[in-house]
């Protein structure tokens, strides 16, 4: 009966219908303007980067030839060249930044997520960590021409992957740590309790589970510090030869050659410029996209 | 063997008699056990016997997992928790700082509420803890990770894909391997913490056939919140409230005929 | 009865010799975490101690002087910082004013109006707005930004506010050549729009949908729920966002470098070439020598000191979100 009788209420209302479009006027356009606005930011912000895009196409395709990415590139006042030399340079710079710099960030990161966890140091370097993030890069850039290119007396590919390598150690500790905080306590439990020592427990089990997060970070990271120009300014700057194989000296590479290049007076240099803007660019983001997929295909358990 | 079991119940029936003659293989004493400040076990004193199934029962929060998480030191990848008291395996005592825990964990196996295979494959998975502690060859080790398979009563369902990743399993596989993984090591020990509390009856079913084929060779404690399954595979049990023993003794004892009302309350189920 | 069954005490199945693993590469793995650890902690003290050990000579010479004066004369080695440090607050404080509404439309987007198929894409499209590297922004500014800016702002602009009061100052420009203040906090805003807008959304990702649901079933609308519900739920954290954005804003150099004009000047007007920091250093360092040198390297001490202090209070205002 009870039933019933909430049954009856519920199709045949007593009262009259509340009647529709008590909502005021204001609140919805409040409303409308709110979504209109928001989506125009978010077109606008897709729109600056298919701008960017578009621009590097335009210019950089014209410049693009063989002889780009065979001739090293041309002295003041000489005609055609290449950047083979920047090429080679940026990419021995960016593997020696991302080789030092994926021991020390993941050996930190584990630290931060295994050993450290909420202690009060681990707290400090995590907290420190999220600055040098954020730090200014031409700071690292300073910092490092202090260390090693003044006191070894001139710049140097060393110099440059250590700048780069200290832009890189952030991102690889914070996704490191990330990535382990996401892997179960249970599956550590059950490796302790196989005997496993903390050491085997990390390599075998934390590490295996949080690998893809981990690939995904080095990958950021390897983006991150390819396109670097402030901090091998003063550490690798450039050169317009083959470097010495000892990388001493300076070391050509795409960021600072496109720098100088693009406000060069010489046409050839600034198509260079362009070719390598667009070499570089659409090499990071094709890093970046498919650090993304590997952490959206394979994700951490 | 001294059987008191008088096989009335059909859910006592099921398990052998507790064998009281059995030597003690852990025997607890004075245990306390505190988490920063809170001490959650007080004056624990329990002995558990040789290849005999002990089931600790109690409501949440009595202190059963955490007695359990003592006899491996699993509590102590914990900085806050600690105990104090004696736990003697055969005599030596496991809460002393001159053990090498990682040895008594090979010693004594754990098998958790979750399933938990690690992100290798299954053969990688039993293999990883032999490894630990053993150098074999390839053909033994194959051997022992058969055996390890058939004893968990896996081999039939895992031979053929051995390869294949361990979270490629159903839950009750994954719970058996984990067991495979525990037994391969030839522990002394095992302690199950409720490790068919996430499973289907069906798996449960096999899990706790599995158990009564195992106490042939290992000494088991099992943490459950389930009567019914203390009272089927358990030859000992505790009943524990609030971080303390109520009552110990032979399963069918405690199950037809409890020493005291607060034990006779809980598996009658008017508290818990 | 436990004596009496003790011959029967055989260990079971025969316990295997077990050799235990040499503990000492347990410790040392520890130890090389604990070390990598220590090395983040050492690597950002060793900044501030080599910033400031580089320009301390400049700020013995100059006093408190070299905060206040405005001359950078290199041929009479006298050497001041306001003009870089007005510019580099003018430039960050622009970039904030356009940035910080486009992200916080971006997050609102991301969060309450996208459909779910499109989010993804939209997401990955603005976080690579980040991976541009920022020298490919300055030439973008430089070469494609700047040339529309001065034909189709500065020079309307400029004739439209000539002769009025205060305005006819901040919007007038002399040379409209497109490069500027206003131009570098233009493409900063466009290089920071990543960072706050994706903290942004996580932050208000992680605001519970209960919430959200029941400001709904009350009958709000989109901009009710936003304006009275997430966003002060999210508070401060929005905060910490916006000045983790100003820290990028402050010490990005080459992009900057590429449209500030970089001219040593103290301009009335936002149209006018200036400098900031970073790009004075980068401009500078490499012909600088002696006293050059030591007060380039006091303006990477001022720089840090800026960035760290906005940097912590970001951290300190932003409970941290996770990485991508």
């Amino acid at each position: 009966m009870d039933t019933a009788l909430q049954h009856r209420t519920a199709t045949e209302p007593t009262t009259a219908p509340a009647p529709w479009g008590r909502v005021r006027r204001s609140r919805h356009v409040a409303d409308r303007a709110l979504k209109i606005i928001c989506t125009l930011f978010t077109i606008l912000g897709a729109f600056f980067l298919g701008w960017i895009l578009l621009m590097l196409i335009v210019e950089g395709i014209g410049g693009l030839s063989p002889a780009v990415f065979t001739e090293t590139t041309p002295g003041p006042g000489s005609q055609g060249g290449g950047i083979a030399n920047a090429i080679v340079g940026s990419l021995i710079l960016t593997v020696l930044g991302i080789v030092v710099a994926t021991p020390v960030g993941v050996l930190a990161g584990t630290y931060l997520a295994e050993y450290g966890k909420s202690s009060k140091l681990a707290e400090v370097i995590r907290f420190v960590n999220d600055i040098l993030l954020a730090a200014p890069s031409i700071l690292i850039g300073l910092f490092v021409y202090m260390l090693m290119v003044q006191p070894m007396g001139g710049y140097s590919g060393w110099a440059g992957g250590v700048a780069l390598a200290i832009i890189a150690v952030p991102v690889i500790v914070r996704t490191t740590e990330d990535m382990l905080r996401l892997v179960p306590g249970s599956l550590r439990e059950a490796g302790a309790a196989l005997g496993a020592p903390m050491s085997t427990v990390i390599i075998k089990i934390s590490w295996k589970a949080a690998r893809a997060g981990m690939v995904t970070g080095v990958l950021l990271a390897t983006a991150r510090i390819a396109g670097e120009t402030a901090p091998l300014l003063f550490t690798a700057l450039n050169n317009n030869f083959w470097f010495n194989p000892n990388l001493m000296g300076g070391v050509a590479n795409l960021p600072v050659m496109i720098y100088q290049f693009a406000l060069s007076p010489y046409e050839n240099w600034r198509e260079l410029a362009w070719a390598g803007a667009l070499i570089i660019t659409m090499s990071i983001l094709a890093l970046s996209i498919v650090a993304r997929l590997l952490l959206r295909k394979d994700k951490v358990r | 063997m001294s059987t008191i079991a008088l096989n009335t119940s059909s859910a006592v029936g099921k398990a052998a008699a507790g064998n009281a003659e059995a030597p003690v293989r852990i025997a607890v004493r004075n245990l306390n056990f505190y988490y920063g400040d809170f001490r959650s076990l007080k004056d624990i004193n329990l002995d558990f016997y040789d290849r005999q199934v002990t089931a600790l029962i109690g409501p949440s929060g009595c202190g059963k997992s955490t007695l359990l998480r003592t006899f491996n030191r699993i509590y102590s990848l914990y900085p806050e928790q600690r105990a104090d008291g004696e736990i003697l395996l055969d005599g030596q005592n496991v809460l002393s700082s001159s053990i090498d825990v990682n040895e008594l964990r090979a010693r004594v196996g754990m098998v958790f509420q979750k399933p938990t295979p690690f992100p290798m494959s299954i053969y990688d998975n039993i293999a990883f803890g032999i490894k630990l502690y053993e150098k074999l060859p390839k053909s033994e080790l194959d051997g022992r990770i058969e055996e390890a398979l058939r004893k968990a009563a896996l081999w039939d369902e895992a031979k053929d894909k051995l390869r294949q990743s361990g979270m490629s399993l159903s839950g009750g596989q994954q719970q058996r391997l984990c067991i495979a993984r525990t037994i391969a090591q030839k522990p002394e020990v095992i302690l199950l913490d409720e490790p068919t509390s996430a499973l289907d009856p069906i798996s449960t079913g096999k899990i706790e056939e599995l158990i009564e084929q195992l106490r042939s060779e290992f000494t088991i404690v099992i943490v459950t919140h389930n009567m019914q399954q203390a009272a089927r595979i358990s030859q000992f049990t505790a009943f524990m409230y609030l971080g303390e023993v109520v009552e110990f003794g032979p399963t069918n004892k405690m199950f037809m005929n409890p020493a005291k009302k607060q034990t006779q309350d809980y598996i009658t189920g008017r508290f818990g | 009865m436990v004596a009496l069954s003790q011959e029967r005490l055989v260990s079971s199945a025969a316990a295997p010799a077990r050799r235990s693993p040499p503990p000492s590469f347990d410790r040392l793995f520890r130890l090389a975490s604990l070390a990598s650890a220590l090395l983040v902690l050492i690597v950002l003290l060793g900044i501030i101690g080599s910033m400031i050990y580089g320009g301390l000579p400049a700020f013995r010479e100059f006093g408190f002087g070299f905060i206040t004066s405005s001359v950078w004369n290199v041929n009479e080695d006298q050497y001041g910082a306001w003009v870089a440090i007005v510019g580099t607050l003018t430039t960050a404080l622009i970039a904030l004013v356009i940035g910080v509404p486009l992200s916080l439309g971006i997050a609102i987007f991301l969060t309450q109006l996208c459909p779910p198929w499109l989010k993804r894409p939209v997401a990955t499209t603005i976080e690579l707005l980040a991976a541009v590297p920022s020298i490919i922004y300055g030439m973008w500014g430089l070469f494609v930004f700047a040339p529309l800016f001065a034909n189709y702002v500065q020079i309307p602009v400029s004739n439209i506010v000539e002769g009025m009061p205060i305005i006819g100052t901040i919007l007038y420009a002399r040379t409209p050549s497109g490069v500027g203040i206003l131009t570098a906090g233009i493409i900063l805003a466009i290089m920071i729009i990543p960072f706050i807008a994706s903290i942004a959304r996580d932050i208000l990702d992680q605001i519970p949908s209960v919430l959200r649901e029941s400001a709904y079933g009350i009958g709000c609308t989109t901009w009710e729920v936003v304006r009275n519900v997430l966003l002060p739920q999210a508070g401060v954290s929005i905060i910490g966002a916006i000045m983790l954005g100003l820290g990028r804003a402050l010490g990005e150099t080459m992009a900057v470098t590429f449209v500030v004009g970089n001219a040593n000047r103290l301009s009335g007007s936002l149209f006018d070439p200036g400098s900031t920091i970073a790009s004075r250093i980068a401009n500078e360092f490499n012909e600088a020598i002696g006293l050059q040198l030591n007060a380039l390297m006091a303006l990477g001490c001022i720089l840090f000191l800026v960035t760290f202090t906005v940097l912590v209070l970001a951290r300190l205002l932003v409970s941290r979100v996770k990485v991508g």
